[in-house]
């Protein structure tokens, strides 16, 4: 039942539960030249998950086959398709509402299409991990990267982190589950990175030993029953507030909902112990100040050593969680720039928006962005600081300029 | 945020929010929290104490982890809490009325709860009125359930909140203990004996 008591002990595959803190951040690395859909399989491998439901979508397919590998060589205790995205997240919660330590893996429609289901995992307080490898969602459709999915995670209730790279992805992946599960937490978490981008090239990734895992997860700390179909959350799914007209029935709700936003707050100090802050932050004396979330902050490197070699001085400001959103830390971070330059792979700038809403002065606050699966040079996010700071550049990619 | 949010006796507001969005952070492993200050966990117990010898209808809240024996532990700390109880009438005046009300369950309670033999979470103001109870402690009540019966309590009534809780902590309790075993309960009935007879019940 506790977690201790398991530590230094096996698993059928000979792995021993390690201490976490000691796996993730002590035990030796091992450098391997991996895709990030490989990445995803190595963490699965070391993560101790029960229960694995897949459904191919462009571009995760390959990361939830390689996780049916897995499930073949025995690490995983179960693995099935599922009928579509929102069957696999409904099937998600039951394995998890049985106490299961439960990962998925979806990618742009099908995060779409299995929407509903996320406000309901984070009410029931289920500890669900999905990975959400960020396409296009629009007709035409696209398969290519596009982070506007990422929206609409966001007010669901779930924690939101999106990854720069395979690395951030396998460390995020396993330690996700150390901070989702934390009693005072319980959320379920959409781990994001863009995809292809990340799931598909190679980079260098330090894995951690892999006669290691995580310990098993222990349902019985969740701050709900994990399965009893006559009290909440269950019952309120069958008998629900929305069926009763009277104060009781929307106070409690609205308490409810407040209790799940609360959790999500408690998760800061949880997640700051486990991935050194919700942001990074690089030169934040710079007047020029670069804040990105995702691949686009590995741009917005690639930009600043550009302008550095013209002298003009960048900084750079790395969101890695999105929820709970690290208002704090960004108004700290940008409290001297003169210039915010949020560079974004989506249409809306939703980004740019939350940063505007957290900053004063949110005039400071401009693009780059591209769309549908277009790239994002490090010469764009280059033209787009020279025009703030009143640099004359010829246009790009304009048709007579 | 310029002004530090206080965990107070209510009534709150209509809506009171919960204290971690505003601010309030739970206690580390041997601290608690009074009003949403972080303190020593011993400065939570004598805090706690005090507040039973002071209330005219001082009650415990026993939920479902602790009402039933499921493993040792929880018949251990059920002991403890009955121990808890008959210390806390012990050391009160005869104008003092303790109360055992168990939380057995989370399921809503149609058409009305029976405010004298039980709490739920969903209504626990009905409870709390009932019996005009003005200092109450929360044990062995899963941690989601908890907290929505302590914000709905700071929401309506003014009652003191104390969460005992076996995990982190509730913030939105007035005062919070964490990694509750049977022996801190113990200890927290020591603390009550130590104190007898040097805290007068509240007037109001």
């Amino acid at each position: 039942m506790a977690t201790q008591s398991v530590i230094g002990t096996k698993n059928k595959k000979g792995q021993v539960f390690a201490d976490p803190w000691h796996m993730m951040n002590e035990a030796p690395r091992t450098p391997c030249f991996f895709t990030g859909s490989e990445v995803i399989k190595e963490a699965i491998r070391r993560a101790n998950v029960d229960v694995m439901i897949a459904y191919p979508i462009t571009p995760q397919s390959e990361a939830a086959a390689l996780i049916g590998e897995l499930f073949a060589e025995g690490y995983i205790g179960d693995y099935f398709r599922g009928e579509s995205e929102f069957a696999v997240m409904g099937q998600c919660a039951g394995a998890a509402f049985g106490g299961a330590r439960v990962f998925t893996t979806t990618a742009g429609p099908g995060t779409m299409r299995a929407m509903e289901n996320f406000p309901m995992w984070a009410g029931a307080r289920l500890p669900i991990q999905m990975i959400v490898t960020c396409r296009g969602i629009n007709s035409p459709l696209s398969i290519q990267p596009d982070t506007l999915e990422i929206s609409y995670l966001m007010n669901t209730g779930m924690l939101v982190w999106h990854a720069e790279s395979a690395q951030d992805f396998y460390d995020w992946m396993l330690k996700g589950f150390m901070v989702t599960e934390e009693p005072d937490v319980h959320l379920p978490l959409a781990l994001c990175c863009d995809g292809f981008f990340v799931t598909h090239t190679k980079d260098m990734v330090n894995l951690t030993p892999v006669d290691m895992c995580l310990p098993p997860y222990d349902p019985y700390r969740a701050p709900v029953p994990c399965m009893d179909m006559e009290c909440p959350p269950v019952r309120m799914m069958r008998d629900p507030f929305v069926m009763k007209s009277n104060y009781i029935s929307y106070a409690t709700h609205a308490s409810w909902q407040q209790e799940i936003w609360a959790a999500a707050e408690r998760s800061r100090k949880h997640t700051i112990a486990w991935l050194d802050g919700l942001i990074e932050v690089e030169n934040p004396d710079a007047d020029v100040l670069l804040v990105a979330s995702g691949t686009a902050v590995s741009q917005g490197r690639e930009a600043k050593v550009l302008l550095e070699e013209e002298g003009i001085e960048v900084g750079i400001v790395k969101i890695k969680v999105l929820r709970p959103w690290p208002h704090e830390e960004i108004r700290e971070a940008t409290k001297n720039a003169k210039h915010i330059i949020v560079p974004e792979f989506n249409v809306t700038g939703w980004l740019a928006k939350e940063i505007r809403a957290t900053i004063p002065n949110s005039e400071r606050v401009t693009g780059p962005r591209v769309c549908g699966g277009m790239t994002m040079p490090p010469e764009i996010i280059v033209e787009h600081i020279k025009g703030a700071l009143g640099i004359k550049v010829a246009a790009m990619a304009g048709r007579g300029s | 945020m310029t002004v530090q949010y206080k965990v107070l006796p209510g009534p709150e507001h209509y809506l009171p929010p919960s204290a971690a969005s505003m601010g309030i952070r739970l206690p580390d492993p041997g601290q608690g929290h009074i009003n949403g200050r972080i303190v020593p966990e011993e400065e939570a117990m004598e805090a706690a104490a005090r507040q039973f010898l002071m209330a005219k209808v001082p009650t415990i809240f026993p939920g479902p982890l602790v009402l039933w024996a499921w493993n040792e532990k929880a018949a251990k700390k059920a002991t403890a809490i009955r121990h808890l109880y008959e210390t806390i009438k012990e050391c009160i005046t005869p104008s003092q009325k303790p109360m055992l009300i168990p939380m057995p369950d989370y399921r809503p309670k149609y058409p009305k709860i029976d405010p004298e033999v039980e709490i739920n979470p969903n209504h626990p103001n009905l409870t709390i009125w009932h019996n005009k109870i003005d200092a109450c402690m929360f044990v062995g009540v899963h941690c989601h359930q908890a907290n929505l019966s302590l914000k709905i309590i700071r929401g309506g009534t003014n009652c003191y909140t104390i969460a005992m809780c076996a995990q982190a902590g509730h913030e939105d309790a007035m005062l919070s203990f964490r990694d509750a075993t049977a022996d801190k309960i113990m200890r927290l009935a020591e603390w009550v004996r130590k104190l007898k007879g040097s805290v007068q019940p509240s007037e109001n």
